[in-house]
Protein backbone atom coordinates (compact mmCIF):
# COMPACT_ATOMS: atom_id res chain seq x y z
CA UNK A 1 0.00 0.00 0.00
CA UNK A 2 1.14 3.32 -1.05
CA UNK A 3 0.45 6.45 1.29
CA UNK A 4 1.03 10.12 0.87
CA UNK A 5 1.15 12.08 3.70
CA UNK A 6 0.79 16.37 4.02
CA UNK A 7 1.11 18.31 7.42
CA UNK A 8 -0.64 21.34 7.41
CA UNK A 9 0.21 23.88 11.37
CA UNK A 10 -2.88 25.80 12.36
CA UNK A 11 -3.24 27.85 15.77
CA UNK A 12 -6.18 28.15 17.46
CA UNK A 13 -7.51 27.79 20.32
CA UNK A 14 -10.52 26.00 22.70
CA UNK A 15 -11.71 25.18 25.81
CA UNK A 16 -12.51 21.84 26.78
CA UNK A 17 -15.87 21.88 29.18
CA UNK A 18 -19.24 19.83 29.15
CA UNK A 19 -22.18 21.04 29.43
CA UNK A 20 -23.31 17.60 31.03
CA UNK A 21 -21.26 17.76 33.64
CA UNK A 22 -21.07 20.12 36.92
CA UNK A 23 -18.38 22.87 36.89
CA UNK A 24 -16.82 20.94 39.33
CA UNK A 25 -16.61 17.82 37.60
CA UNK A 26 -15.74 19.68 34.50
CA UNK A 27 -12.70 20.92 36.32
CA UNK A 28 -11.69 17.83 37.95
CA UNK A 29 -11.66 15.99 34.33
CA UNK A 30 -10.44 18.43 31.88
CA UNK A 31 -7.77 20.00 34.59
CA UNK A 32 -6.43 23.61 33.70
CA UNK A 33 -7.77 22.59 29.57
CA UNK A 34 -10.96 23.92 31.41
CA UNK A 35 -10.07 27.31 31.99
CA UNK A 36 -13.03 29.53 31.48
CA UNK A 37 -11.26 31.99 28.88
CA UNK A 38 -9.63 28.82 27.02
CA UNK A 39 -6.24 28.37 25.69
CA UNK A 40 -4.36 27.31 22.61
CA UNK A 41 -2.13 25.83 20.49
CA UNK A 42 0.10 25.42 17.62
CA UNK A 43 -1.93 22.23 16.05
CA UNK A 44 -0.55 20.10 13.29
CA UNK A 45 -3.18 18.50 11.05
CA UNK A 46 -1.99 15.58 9.07
CA UNK A 47 -3.96 14.05 6.11
CA UNK A 48 -2.81 10.42 4.67
CA UNK A 49 -4.17 9.74 1.47
CA UNK A 50 -3.53 6.36 0.16
CA UNK A 51 -4.44 4.64 -3.32
CA UNK A 52 -2.71 3.71 -6.77
CA UNK A 53 0.30 5.84 -7.98
CA UNK A 54 -0.61 6.75 -11.45
CA UNK A 55 1.86 5.31 -13.99
CA UNK A 56 2.62 7.97 -15.93
CA UNK A 57 2.91 11.17 -13.77
CA UNK A 58 4.00 9.32 -10.71
CA UNK A 59 1.30 10.84 -8.26
CA UNK A 60 -0.90 9.29 -6.21
CA UNK A 61 -2.83 12.68 -5.53
CA UNK A 62 -2.50 15.95 -7.37
CA UNK A 63 -0.94 17.96 -4.16
CA UNK A 64 -2.16 21.27 -5.00
CA UNK A 65 -6.15 20.05 -5.23
CA UNK A 66 -5.50 18.04 -1.66
CA UNK A 67 -3.96 21.34 -0.53
CA UNK A 68 -6.89 23.51 -1.75
CA UNK A 69 -9.47 21.06 0.11
CA UNK A 70 -7.56 21.57 3.09
CA UNK A 71 -6.92 24.80 2.95
CA UNK A 72 -10.91 26.17 2.00
CA UNK A 73 -12.71 23.50 3.95
CA UNK A 74 -10.95 23.50 7.04
CA UNK A 75 -7.85 25.78 7.45
CA UNK A 76 -9.80 28.30 6.56
CA UNK A 77 -12.13 27.71 9.24
CA UNK A 78 -9.49 26.55 11.85
CA UNK A 79 -6.57 29.14 11.71
CA UNK A 80 -6.80 31.35 14.52
CA UNK A 81 -10.56 30.40 15.39
CA UNK A 82 -11.92 30.13 18.72
CA UNK A 83 -12.86 26.63 18.15
CA UNK A 84 -16.01 26.39 20.44
CA UNK A 85 -17.56 30.33 19.70
CA UNK A 86 -16.19 30.32 15.82
CA UNK A 87 -16.88 26.76 14.67
CA UNK A 88 -20.28 25.64 14.40
CA UNK A 89 -19.80 21.77 14.75
CA UNK A 90 -18.48 23.08 18.34
CA UNK A 91 -21.16 24.36 19.14
CA UNK A 92 -22.42 21.40 21.90
CA UNK A 93 -19.63 19.71 21.04
CA UNK A 94 -16.54 19.42 23.46
CA UNK A 95 -13.38 20.21 21.03
CA UNK A 96 -11.05 17.15 22.49
CA UNK A 97 -8.62 16.87 19.66
CA UNK A 98 -10.40 13.46 18.98
CA UNK A 99 -13.24 15.32 18.04
CA UNK A 100 -11.54 17.87 16.43
CA UNK A 101 -10.33 14.25 14.45
CA UNK A 102 -13.93 13.97 13.58
CA UNK A 103 -14.82 16.63 12.45
CA UNK A 104 -12.02 17.10 10.15
CA UNK A 105 -12.42 13.85 8.74
CA UNK A 106 -15.83 14.46 7.95
CA UNK A 107 -15.28 17.73 6.34
CA UNK A 108 -12.50 16.30 3.96
CA UNK A 109 -15.15 13.35 3.40
CA UNK A 110 -18.15 15.69 2.36
CA UNK A 111 -15.99 17.59 -0.20
CA UNK A 112 -13.43 14.62 -1.49
CA UNK A 113 -14.82 14.63 -4.67
CA UNK A 114 -15.86 17.99 -5.03
CA UNK A 115 -11.81 19.03 -4.81
CA UNK A 116 -10.72 16.07 -6.26
CA UNK A 117 -12.77 14.32 -8.87
CA UNK A 118 -12.90 11.44 -9.77
CA UNK A 119 -10.08 9.94 -8.28
CA UNK A 120 -8.90 6.46 -7.26
CA UNK A 121 -7.06 8.19 -4.09
CA UNK A 122 -8.81 8.06 -0.66
CA UNK A 123 -8.71 9.67 2.62
CA UNK A 124 -6.78 6.52 4.79
CA UNK A 125 -6.15 8.69 7.98
CA UNK A 126 -6.40 12.05 10.14
CA UNK A 127 -3.75 13.06 12.81
CA UNK A 128 -4.00 16.37 14.68
CA UNK A 129 -1.14 17.03 17.22
CA UNK A 130 -2.44 18.98 19.19
CA UNK A 131 1.27 19.59 21.40
CA UNK A 132 4.88 18.03 20.47
CA UNK A 133 4.14 15.59 22.92
CA UNK A 134 0.38 15.14 22.38
CA UNK A 135 -1.36 13.77 19.08
CA UNK A 136 -4.49 11.65 17.99
CA UNK A 137 -5.22 9.86 14.50
CA UNK A 138 -8.32 8.44 13.17
CA UNK A 139 -8.24 5.90 10.53
CA UNK A 140 -10.52 5.65 8.12
CA UNK A 141 -12.09 2.65 7.01
CA UNK A 142 -14.15 3.31 3.43
CA UNK A 143 -15.43 0.78 0.61
CA UNK A 144 -14.36 1.44 -2.50
CA UNK A 145 -15.84 4.77 -3.01
CA UNK A 146 -14.19 8.04 -1.00
CA UNK A 147 -16.46 10.68 0.48
CA UNK A 148 -19.87 8.42 0.05
CA UNK A 149 -21.75 9.41 3.34
CA UNK A 150 -22.12 5.47 4.46
CA UNK A 151 -18.69 5.45 5.12
CA UNK A 152 -17.86 8.95 6.46
CA UNK A 153 -18.76 8.07 10.22
CA UNK A 154 -16.34 4.97 10.73
CA UNK A 155 -13.49 6.66 12.25
CA UNK A 156 -11.19 4.85 15.00
CA UNK A 157 -9.56 7.36 17.17
CA UNK B 1 8.27 -6.68 16.17
CA UNK B 2 9.39 -3.56 13.94
CA UNK B 3 12.77 -1.38 13.74
CA UNK B 4 13.20 1.20 11.85
CA UNK B 5 16.66 3.08 10.77
CA UNK B 6 16.81 6.14 9.89
CA UNK B 7 19.46 7.79 6.96
CA UNK B 8 19.48 11.02 4.67
CA UNK B 9 20.30 11.87 1.89
CA UNK B 10 19.94 15.23 -0.53
CA UNK B 11 19.37 15.18 -4.23
CA UNK B 12 17.98 17.54 -6.87
CA UNK B 13 15.33 16.19 -9.17
CA UNK B 14 12.56 17.88 -11.48
CA UNK B 15 9.21 16.73 -12.30
CA UNK B 16 7.82 17.62 -15.24
CA UNK B 17 6.32 15.04 -18.44
CA UNK B 18 8.09 15.86 -21.93
CA UNK B 19 4.21 15.58 -23.29
CA UNK B 20 3.20 18.32 -21.39
CA UNK B 21 3.36 22.32 -21.92
CA UNK B 22 5.04 24.32 -18.80
CA UNK B 23 1.17 25.56 -17.80
CA UNK B 24 0.08 21.90 -17.75
CA UNK B 25 3.88 20.87 -15.89
CA UNK B 26 3.13 23.53 -13.43
CA UNK B 27 -0.32 22.62 -12.53
CA UNK B 28 0.19 18.90 -11.91
CA UNK B 29 4.01 18.96 -10.64
CA UNK B 30 3.71 22.56 -9.05
CA UNK B 31 6.75 24.82 -8.78
CA UNK B 32 8.45 21.55 -9.01
CA UNK B 33 8.44 20.86 -12.87
CA UNK B 34 10.74 24.07 -13.02
CA UNK B 35 13.07 22.69 -15.77
CA UNK B 36 16.36 23.20 -14.48
CA UNK B 37 15.47 21.29 -11.07
CA UNK B 38 15.56 22.06 -7.35
CA UNK B 39 16.73 20.03 -4.35
CA UNK B 40 15.47 18.73 -1.18
CA UNK B 41 17.16 17.37 2.18
CA UNK B 42 15.20 13.41 2.11
CA UNK B 43 14.99 11.73 5.33
CA UNK B 44 14.32 8.07 4.54
CA UNK B 45 12.74 5.88 7.87
CA UNK B 46 13.32 2.24 6.70
CA UNK B 47 11.25 -0.15 8.89
CA UNK B 48 12.14 -3.79 8.96
CA UNK B 49 9.45 -6.70 10.60
CA UNK B 50 10.83 -9.78 12.33
CA UNK B 51 11.22 -11.73 15.22
CA UNK B 52 14.51 -11.14 17.74
CA UNK B 53 16.97 -13.86 17.28
CA UNK B 54 16.73 -15.81 20.67
CA UNK B 55 20.72 -15.70 21.10
CA UNK B 56 21.44 -12.11 20.01
CA UNK B 57 18.79 -10.10 21.23
CA UNK B 58 18.22 -8.82 17.73
CA UNK B 59 15.83 -8.11 15.04
CA UNK B 60 18.22 -7.62 12.40
CA UNK B 61 22.28 -7.02 12.64
CA UNK B 62 21.87 -3.03 12.48
CA UNK B 63 24.92 -2.42 11.43
CA UNK B 64 24.57 -4.87 8.41
CA UNK B 65 20.86 -2.97 7.60
CA UNK B 66 22.77 0.22 7.70
CA UNK B 67 25.50 -0.69 4.97
CA UNK B 68 22.78 -1.95 2.84
CA UNK B 69 21.06 1.48 3.21
CA UNK B 70 24.32 3.02 2.38
CA UNK B 71 24.49 0.94 -0.54
CA UNK B 72 21.80 0.62 -1.82
CA UNK B 73 20.69 4.06 -1.23
CA UNK B 74 22.74 6.89 -0.28
CA UNK B 75 25.89 6.17 -2.21
CA UNK B 76 24.06 6.09 -5.42
CA UNK B 77 21.50 9.12 -4.22
CA UNK B 78 22.83 11.90 -2.37
CA UNK B 79 23.97 15.02 -4.17
CA UNK B 80 23.29 14.00 -7.67
CA UNK B 81 20.49 15.16 -9.93
CA UNK B 82 18.10 12.16 -9.85
CA UNK B 83 16.84 12.81 -13.46
CA UNK B 84 20.54 12.50 -14.90
CA UNK B 85 22.05 10.45 -12.76
CA UNK B 86 19.59 7.67 -10.95
CA UNK B 87 18.19 4.75 -12.87
CA UNK B 88 14.82 4.91 -13.77
CA UNK B 89 14.37 8.45 -13.24
CA UNK B 90 15.99 8.77 -16.89
CA UNK B 91 12.62 7.75 -17.68
CA UNK B 92 10.56 8.25 -14.96
CA UNK B 93 9.22 11.07 -13.21
CA UNK B 94 10.82 10.88 -9.50
CA UNK B 95 8.19 12.11 -7.49
CA UNK B 96 8.07 11.01 -3.65
CA UNK B 97 5.86 8.78 -4.40
CA UNK B 98 8.35 6.79 -7.63
CA UNK B 99 11.21 7.67 -5.08
CA UNK B 100 9.80 5.67 -2.17
CA UNK B 101 9.20 2.76 -5.09
CA UNK B 102 12.88 2.81 -6.22
CA UNK B 103 14.08 2.74 -3.01
CA UNK B 104 11.17 0.04 -1.92
CA UNK B 105 12.94 -1.97 -4.96
CA UNK B 106 16.25 -1.52 -4.12
CA UNK B 107 15.54 -2.78 -0.39
CA UNK B 108 13.67 -5.37 -0.56
CA UNK B 109 16.06 -7.86 -2.90
CA UNK B 110 19.13 -7.38 -0.34
CA UNK B 111 17.05 -7.85 2.46
CA UNK B 112 16.01 -11.00 1.66
CA UNK B 113 18.43 -13.66 3.99
CA UNK B 114 18.41 -10.87 6.97
CA UNK B 115 16.12 -13.13 8.87
CA UNK B 116 13.82 -9.60 8.98
CA UNK B 117 11.71 -8.38 6.22
CA UNK B 118 10.99 -4.97 4.69
CA UNK B 119 7.78 -4.00 6.21
CA UNK B 120 7.76 -0.01 5.90
CA UNK B 121 9.84 2.69 3.80
CA UNK B 122 8.58 6.10 4.56
CA UNK B 123 10.20 9.24 2.66
CA UNK B 124 10.15 12.70 3.75
CA UNK B 125 10.72 14.75 0.90
CA UNK B 126 10.74 17.96 3.31
CA UNK B 127 9.23 17.61 6.50
CA UNK B 128 5.44 18.58 5.51
CA UNK B 129 5.54 15.77 2.72
CA UNK B 130 6.30 12.11 3.13
CA UNK B 131 4.92 8.90 1.49
CA UNK B 132 4.97 5.12 2.77
CA UNK B 133 5.09 2.16 1.05
CA UNK B 134 3.63 -0.66 2.96
CA UNK B 135 4.23 -4.55 2.80
CA UNK B 136 0.51 -6.04 3.21
CA UNK B 137 -0.99 -7.22 5.77
CA UNK B 138 2.17 -5.33 7.75
CA UNK B 139 1.23 -1.95 10.05
CA UNK B 140 3.79 -0.32 10.93
CA UNK B 141 2.05 2.96 10.70
CA UNK B 142 2.98 5.28 13.17
CA UNK B 143 2.90 9.03 11.38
Amino acid sequence: MVSVTRRYPFSASHRLHSDALSDSDNVQLYGKCNNPFGHGHDYVLGVTVSGPVETETGLLVPLARLDELVETEVLRIFRFANINLDIPQFASLVPTTENIVAVITTILMDNWTAYLGRTAARLRAVRIQETPRNGFVGFVETGETSGSRSNREVVHA
Amino acid sequence: MFLTRKAEFSASHVCRLPGLSDEENRQLFGPGSNPSGHGHNYVLEVTVEGTPDPVTGMVVDLKHLKDIIEEAVIEPMDHRFLNFEVSPFDKVVPTTENLAAEIWRRLDSRLTGLGASLANVRLFETSDLFVDITREGSHPWSA
